[in-house]
């Protein structure tokens, strides 16, 4: 696939100085750029700014001119590389099978290492709530206890129309404005759950942090949907956040760390698949085998190996039909991690169609970045705002009341900007619909 | 860095467009100094995004006075060097002026700015039995104020004509900052065809605000084929027995057996191996007709030596052809580090010998080369595969490269097709045209640009410096 990989390297490039971002990156990377431009259109920051400073094409030129050392990594340098969202729809557009991927995130995080003006690493936020709070789904589902009980006692309108939310910092107001509404409590899920009918496969369920803390109910729908599908389900307790928090946001060392809990607390031998059901979660499970390189390596690959997305799983293994007419008519968004880091975009589409009664409806711009991307809608809240304005218009020109998109991050980012605009929309998960179906049961509409 | 005397231009601009859309920084400059041709680079020295055709002018306005050369920016992707500012100045780009203005169907025209991605254009019409037709490989991030400069084809463009033949008005800001309309959306206005004179000009008359281009019916019927060959010589042929038998397919592009390796490793389509050329053939239309078209067509070829004809089986495996086709260029990635694509054109029949000569000048240069092109058209792309890291073999490349145009040339063809004068092969211009076309266009362009402000350097050799020296084999990708 890779030509760096097929190629030998005959001539030499000169090598950067260590203290260079770019000094640890395979400078081949950079030579699979042709500077055709056929990625820019793909790109959402570009496609909104216009400007190529803020393109695929053109944050390559930076990161190699930078490691070149014909330009220094200047504030509006990195302000370029920091709004890129990370999305991969360029790697998608590439006809030359860039990996952009591996330039942009060892680039950030070197870039953070050597810090300059490296705020993101250092500042409260990513301090506190992004780097200690969000990766432990016990201290989310503590942080939120408040906002959960605001919301059944209904205070969460007061507390907006009497501008409270104004009082805190803004990043933290973006924060609370995300939540949506959380209902009960749910339990957390068992140990392990039994096939339901013939067994088929056996498979472990990847959980999340942030995920199991809110989305708990779409846990349940996954392991529910994977029983009726015949496998059995094992939650491994100790499992952890998979570390794209850290990772994304330029600091490695955590997200190895969990990585490697990861690794120890799933028993890849006794499972026929790792099951994820958030998009973003499962790019960087899959992206374990090659983000270091240590002893520990081949125990990553041989776990990256086993992780599948719960689309891509029952796509292959073959969906039991689900019975229940489900009669409206939705659109799907294709989550970039999903889409373009995963190329995973017909398996949900092809598991949507075997609902009863459900018409889907094509998405203009589907697989353009809503602005979620993963902490992005936190750490870049202009742009984000933006996109997923962009967004929302292309979901009302399909007339669908339904949205249905495979990752958590989109799911908040699409429901929080209907909610700011008055609109009435059902964001849900691929699983949810599968799940009301299965148990003949109606959306919450 | 700002030259000095700069300074006082980006503030005015600012004054004009407001900070946010003026880029005066080094570091923000650096990615504006070159586009699809990398081989030659400047760093303009301020970008400036018009968010109106009055932005432009008054852009314009400021750059005479401060007589400092400018030139127009779309997508940036321009593979002869359209877009690279020589000598500096001020860059305007116009990917803020994205706007679709109007779609009339009726009338059958929309109007559009130039920033517009010319796939935006037919994604907009979906739904409505419309599409704009020049569709060239880059479409998809292309802009249709950089097509008109460039007349660029595409595919379909064999049958559908080029962007000349699909703009019916352009609303341009000449040099001294008036704003002028050519054309417009009724047909044949009256007085001198401006608009035909406009496209292709490469940026180098006016600053294109506003396009006026022609919608087209979607066909009712499409029957797509693929032509397996044993040689490149029968392939070729059957080119030319297929247009001289007074079939215009909608489409009609050659791949040979050294591109179809890597094509096949990057979409797995299932081209035979030992293939040595096959031909994608499209006509499309009434549906009436359609299949006894394609009898003919696999008739001719057959007749040709074909191995094989057949039809794509179903709307997949046109996309998939398709695919493999339009981003051919890309998987030469998997062939080679780097690469330089030609773009020359000959009479069609003239096919079977140019490829021998491609071949035969590889081989005494030892580049490799491989083929993609427009057959319908003769419109050749050959690719040089080499490694820019190497100079032995740039030299290389640069002498086979020259060798291939010049034999275009003396075949009765010429140096571009589709891509473009630019910078890149602005010394071709005296092997093309004697002194007399070349003093004729250029008294056309004084005409417009006569302080040759405007994209200077660019298309015309001028008297004493007739382009850039080149050291590189040119572009590496092309579409």
């Amino acid at each position: 696939m890779k030509q760096s990989a097929e190629h030998p390297e005959p001539f030499e490039s000169a090598p950067a100085a260590a203290s260079n971002p770019g000094s640890g990156i395979d400078y081949r990377l950079f030579l699979d750029c042709v500077h055709c431009g056929l990625c820019t259109a793909a790109c959402p920051t570009y496609v909104e700014t216009g400007n190529e400073n803020d393109g695929p094409r053109g944050r390559i030129y930076l990161m190699r001119s930078v490691t070149d050392g014909r330009l220094e990594l200047t504030q509006e340098v990195r302000r370029h590389l920091e709004l890129c969202l990370d999305c991969r729809a360029c790697e998608t557009a590439c006809p030359s099978g860039v990996q952009y991927g591996k330039l942009i995130e060892p680039f950030r995080v070197a870039m953070e290492a050597t810090g300059g003006g490296g705020e993101k690493s250092h500042d409260w936020f990513h301090r506190w709530i992004l780097f200690r709070l969000f990766p432990y789904p016990e201290r989310m589902r503590a942080a939120i206890a408040p906002a959960r009980w605001a919301q059944f006692l209904r205070l969460e309108r007061l507390v907006e129309s009497l501008g409270l939310l104004n009082l805190l910092p803004p990043r933290l107001r973006q924060l609370v404005r995300m939540l949506p509404p959380l209902g009960k409590p749910e339990p957390a899920l068992p140990e392990f759950l039994p096939a339901i009918g013939p067994r088929r496969a056996r498979v472990a369920l990847f959980t999340g942090c942030v995920g199991d803390a809110i989305f708990r109910p779409t846990n349940w729908a996954t392991a529910r949907v994977l029983q009726q599908n015949g496998c059995d389900v094992i939650v491994p307790r100790n499992q952890a956040c998979c570390g794209a928090i850290h990772f994304h946001a330029g600091s490695s060392e955590p997200a190895r760390d969990f990585a490697d809990r990861n690794v120890n607390a799933f028993d890849c031998d006794d499972v026929d698949a790792i099951i994820v059901n958030v998009a973003g979660c499962g790019a960087m499970l899959k992206d374990y085998a090659h983000h270091w390189h240590d002893p520990r390596q081949d125990a990553r690959e041989k776990f990256a190996r086993k992780v599948k997305d719960i689309n891509e799983f029952l796509d292959q293994l073959g969906l039991i039909p689900p019975e229940g007419a489900i009669r409206l008519t939705a659109t799907y968004h294709d989550a970039c991690h999903l889409g373009h880091a995963q190329k995973l975009r017909e398996a949900p589409r092809r598991l949507l169609a075997k609902i009863p009664g459900l018409v889907l409806k094509d998405l203009p711009e589907t697989d353009l970045c809503c602005g979620a991307a993963g902490t992005y809608n936190l750490t870049e809240p202009e742009m984000s705002a933006r996109l997923s304005q962009r967004k929302l218009k292309n979901i009302l020109t399909t007339g669908a009341r339904v949205v249905i998109t495979a990752n958590a991050g989109c799911l908040l980012q699409i429901a929080r900007e209907a909610r700011c605009q008055g609109e009435k929309l059902w964001v849900a998960h691929t699983i949810d619909l599968l799940d009301l179906s299965y148990r003949r049961e109606q959306p919450p509409l | 860095m700002i030259s000095s005397a700069l300074l006082p231009i980006a503030d005015e601009l600012r004054r004009v467009v407001g900070g946010e859309n003026v880029l005066a920084a080094h570091s923000d400059l650096v990615v504006y100094e070159c586009d699809g041709f990398v081989i030659e680079k400047n760093c303009p020295d301020v970008v400036v995004f018009p968010r109106s055709t009055e932005d432009v002018a008054a852009i314009v306005k400021i750059c005479n006075r401060y007589d400092v050369p400018f030139l127009p920016r779309g997508a940036g992707t321009s593979l002869a060097g359209g877009c690279l500012p020589v000598g500096g100045g001020v860059m305007i780009v116009l990917t803020r002026m994205k706007q679709i203005l109007e779609i009339n169907l009726r009338d059958r025209y929309a109007i559009v700015q130039p920033g517009v991605v010319n796939l935006w254009l037919t994604n907009a019409l979906k739904g409505t039995g419309y599409h704009y037709a020049p569709d060239p490989s880059s479409q998809g991030a292309c802009t249709i104020g950089g097509n008109v400069a460039t007349n660029s084809g595409g595919p379909h463009t064999l049958k559908y004509g080029v962007t000349v033949n699909h703009t019916l008005g352009i609303e341009g800001v000449m040099t001294d900052g008036s704003i002028v309309e050519f054309g417009g959306p009724s047909e044949d206005s009256p007085g001198l065809d401006l608009t035909g004179t406009l496209v292709g000009s490469e940026g180098t008359l006016v600053v294109v605000t506003k396009v006026w281009v022609r919608l087209t019916r979607n066909p009712e019927g499409v029957r797509t084929m693929l032509g397996v060959f044993d040689s490149a010589d029968d392939a070729t042929n059957s080119i030319s027995a297929i247009i001289g038998a007074g079939i215009i397919p909608a489409a009609l592009e050659m791949m040979d057996q050294g591109i179809l390796v890597a094509v096949e490793a990057a979409f797995h389509f299932g081209f035979p191996p030992d293939a040595k050329a096959i031909l994608l053939i499209e006509v499309d239309g009434l549906e009436a007709g359609l299949d006894a078209q394609r009898d003919r067509i696999v008739e001719l070829c057959l007749q040709c030596g074909a191995r094989e004809v057949r039809q794509a089986r179903d709307a997949a495996e046109r996309l998939l052809l398709w695919k493999c086709r339009k981003q051919a260029f890309g998987a030469v990635g998997r062939l080679s580090p780097s690469y330089c694509t030609q773009d020359g054109v000959v009479p069609r029949t003239k096919l079977p010998y140019i490829l021998r000569r491609i071949g035969q000048i590889g081989e005494k240069h030892g580049v490799r080369i491989v083929n993609v092109f427009h057959a319908g058209d003769g419109n050749i792309h050959p690719i040089l595969l080499f490694d820019e890291r190497d100079p032995a073999q740039i030299e290389r490349v640069l002498e086979a490269s020259g060798e291939i145009l010049d034999e275009c040339i003396a075949c009765g063809g010429s140096v571009t097709g589709e891509h473009g004068i630019g910078v890149e092969k602005i010394s071709f211009m005296r092997k093309l045209f004697n002194d007399d076309d070349l003093a004729a266009m250029t008294r056309l362009r004084v005409a417009f640009n006569p302080d040759n402000r405007l994209s200077p350097a660019k298309m015309l050799p001028t008297a004493g410096a007739c382009g850039m020296e080149q050291k590189h084999p040119g572009r590496r990708a092309a579409l």
